[in-house]
């Protein structure tokens, strides 16, 4: 098999590393800062710290004087204050909360109900989270993605070489670590659906860079000479079209929901689609070329 | 030539059978998706009120363990649901100490949260609706069976452990029911304002232990369990707090239904759009393969009664993405081979042998994550895991099967023109 004499990955690995390293910086830094205490970089849900959201489908279109005026129903029925209150998508009224007791979401709930005649039944929801909750799901969140990368790096050790799952778990928490990076530059909300949509570019990354991995350990039988390095690019190269398609093709339904879906489904679309951007990112540039940094020096003899 | 035909004639009817059967059901066994599938509710609206047991510092785990209490609880929360109405709610444990109820379609959610929290209250209370003894004041309350009587037989009855306070109250409110000259002598014991039982008394009692007897009916032991589990319940040692609660109104629901199942139906027919502008005849076969597989995943997901929320819709689409994934590996594997001057029927069979490995190892990673979610997650996430691992598993079995049976069947029936594998 002929080695292929395009654009080196492997020799241009320190351009894509600091690429890399700009992309998970934000997201990087403001996780090590919410580990140390400091708030408001990530916009937590109350899915994971506790509190109440409403939602409320108005007859009419909700702007500012709607938002002011639900603000101030709310603070005469329970005296105080809320969090926020936005709108959400054309009718839709949301205003969040700390916990509030039964009593007091009964008596905002009338209160707008009330003065933009709201039918409960049907163009109402509300969503309350003790704070106890919330902590069971951080930690149950943070199990999962360790328990996860722990099984597939000694998986992909098994069926590949250790070395290789090395390379595809950095590639792995560089997408985590982008995504994290794109949830406190766009807002995102970050709740539950935070830990399915990880999960979901963990197995999806993972994917794609197996792909470009069973590439190498292929023309690593086969290709009579060249380097460590060239068979990786080589590899990557022969992918390289599965790669783009594999991505379009994905990236296609989640755009649509992206699109069409109401906002909770959007919030979920959002962080998936970059991480599928992400994820095809960097099984072409960073996994492969990262395998080479690690197996450097070793030159392929048949 | 023959088989060729007769393997088409095949997956024909194969895929034709689970369109109608996803669509229109067959029989008992596979109900029409639309029926046999259970919409969360983000989807068609409801309540789902998760509430906390508020140990006390003193609890005694020794009289009550946690675990009895929450049993106890739940008893008395589906109690309170049947006697609210709410046929159709379900109540579960969760957890070490949590309760979760689910509402479907619920008129004033709050309402239902504070009656539902409320802790419940056991009278006893006579025939002109005076409350002589209430919860508080009963010790314990358990099942068992009466020594045997002069026919020999031995009944299933409740028997109550009074305080000392309970005793003497109890002693007051029998005699005074006793002395009734109406005719009414009984106690009535009710739970929350509702009857569950009115012995009569036959003498004045002055004793910690009650004994209420059920008659000898068929499910008279049944009966007695319940009875003890509610009156146990009216003294719940522990407080139920709100922990979570999430109610979703039905034309909201309803909206996130359609609206995804639109962006999904799109999102598929761009894929098949894209697929056959790139691979032409084999893209084609591969969005037949699409079709059953999204057909096949119906039936999965309708025989199986998942419980589909929005995140599992979501799964479903990634999903289709995901389906074709392993058509797009093999399709450019067939190409190389061709490039390289093999023959079709070569390069197909290649293409598949040296694409599995690799197709393999990228599922198994995938549903390791799946299996890890649906391990440490809860609630709607595992709705997410199921319909992915679901998706994982038939996206292999059909995208790998049914496609290679179609290309070896095409080119059986002299379907040969490289131009059309896009060679």
């Amino acid at each position: 098999m002929e080695k292929y004499r395009g654009f080196s990955f492997t020799k241009h690995f320190k351009l894509f590393g600091i690429i890399s390293l700009i992309m998970i910086s934000v997201g990087l830094v403001s996780l090590i800062l919410t580990l140390c205490g400091v708030n408001g970089l990530f916009n937590f849900d109350i899915d994971f710290v506790g509190g109440t959201t409403f939602e409320f489908q108005l007859p009419v279109g909700v702007d500012k004087t709607v938002t002011d005026r639900a603000a101030e129903l709310y603070q005469d029925a329970i005296g105080k204050a809320p969090s926020s209150v936005t709108s959400s998508g054309e009718n839709g009224l949301r205003i969040k909360a700390l916990e509030l007791s039964d009593t007091e979401v009964e008596s905002v709930r009338d209160a707008i109900a009330n003065e933009y005649s709201v039918d409960i039944e049907k163009g109402y929801q509300v969503e309350r989270v003790s704070a106890s909750v919330g902590r069971d799901l951080s930690k149950a969140a943070f199990t999962a993605s360790l328990v996860a990368v722990v099984l597939i790096l000694v998986y992909i050790a098994f069926r590949f070489e250790f070395k290789s799952g090395i390379a595809a778990i950095c590639a792995l928490l560089h997408d985590l670590l982008v995504m994290l990076s794109m949830y406190v530059i766009f807002r995102i909300p970050f709740n539950i659906n935070f830990i399915a949509a990880a999960l979901t570019i963990l197995g999806y990354s993972i994917n794609a860079t197996i792909v470009v991995f069973d590439r190498v350990r292929e023309n690593r039988k086969n290709m009579r000479t060249g380097n460590f390095g060239e068979i990786v690019d080589t590899s990557i190269w022969d992918t390289m079209t599965r790669s783009i398609n594999t991505t379009i093709t994905t990236l296609v339904v989640m755009v649509m929901l992206l699109i069409l879906g109401v906002s909770s489904i959007r919030n979920f679309a959002l962080p998936i689609c970059i991480g599928i951007i992400c994820g095809c990112y960097s099984s072409v540039c960073i996994s492969g070329p990262l395998w080479n940094v690690f197996n450097k020096g070793r030159v392929h003899k048949r | 030539m023959k088989k060729s035909i007769l393997t088409l004639v095949i997956v024909v009817l194969l895929v034709g059978g689970l369109l109608f059967a996803a669509i229109q059901g067959i029989g008992s066994f596979i109900q029409p998706v639309s029926e046999g599938v259970v919409l969360g509710l983000d989807l068609v609206g409801g309540s789902e009120i998760t509430y906390e047991a508020v140990i006390p510092d003193d609890y005694d785990y020794e009289a009550l363990p946690i675990e009895e209490g929450m049993e106890v609880a739940r008893t008395m929360m589906q109690q309170r649901l049947d006697a609210l109405g709410y046929t159709e709610a379900s109540c579960y444990i969760s957890g070490e100490r949590r309760l979760v109820v689910e509402i479907p379609s619920v008129e004033d959610p709050e309402k239902a949260v504070q009656q539902l929290g409320a802790t419940a209250v056991v009278s006893f209370v006579d025939a002109d609706g005076k409350v002589w003894l209430t919860g508080s004041e009963i010790q314990d309350a358990e099942y068992e069976y009466s020594p045997t009587d002069s026919t020999g037989l031995s009944r299933p009855h409740v028997k109550l452990e009074l305080t000392d306070e309970g005793r003497e109250k109890l002693h007051s409110a029998s005699t005074a029911v006793l002395a009734r000259s109406d005719g009414k002598n009984y106690l009535a014991i009710q739970m929350d304002g509702e009857q569950i039982s009115a012995p009569y008394v036959n003498e004045a009692l002055d004793t910690n232990s009650v004994i209420i007897s059920i008659g000898s009916t068929e499910d008279a032991e049944a009966e007695a369990r319940y009875l003890a589990n509610i009156i146990s319940a009216g003294r719940l040692p522990f407080e139920l707090m709100t922990a979570k609660q999430q109610t979703i109104g039905a034309s909201l629901g309803e909206k996130s239904l359609s609206t995804s199942l639109k962006a999904g139906l799109i999102g598929l027919i761009l894929v098949m759009i894209f697929m056959i502008a790139v691979y032409r005849f084999m893209g084609l076969i591969s969005c037949i393969a699409l079709v059953a597989y999204s057909a096949l995943f119906a039936v999965a997901i309708s025989v199986l009664h998942v419980n589909l929320s929005l995140p599992g819709i979501a799964g479903i689409i990634l999903t289709i993405g995901m389906a074709v994934d392993a058509n797009v590996i093999i399709f450019e594997r067939i190409k190389e081979e061709l490039r390289m001057g093999k023959t079709l029927r070569f390069a197909i069979d290649s293409g598949y042998k040296r694409a599995m490995l690799a197709i393999i190892d990228a599922n198994v990673t995938t549903m390791i994550a799946g299996f890890v979610l649906l391990w440490q997650g809860s609630g709607t996430i595992i709705g997410f895991a199921v319909t992915l691992l679901i998706g994982v598993v038939l996206s292999m079995l059909v995208m790998l099967v049914l496609t290679k049976a179609l290309l070896k069947t095409a080119v059986g029936l002299k379907i040969t023109n490289l131009k059309l594998y896009c060679a």
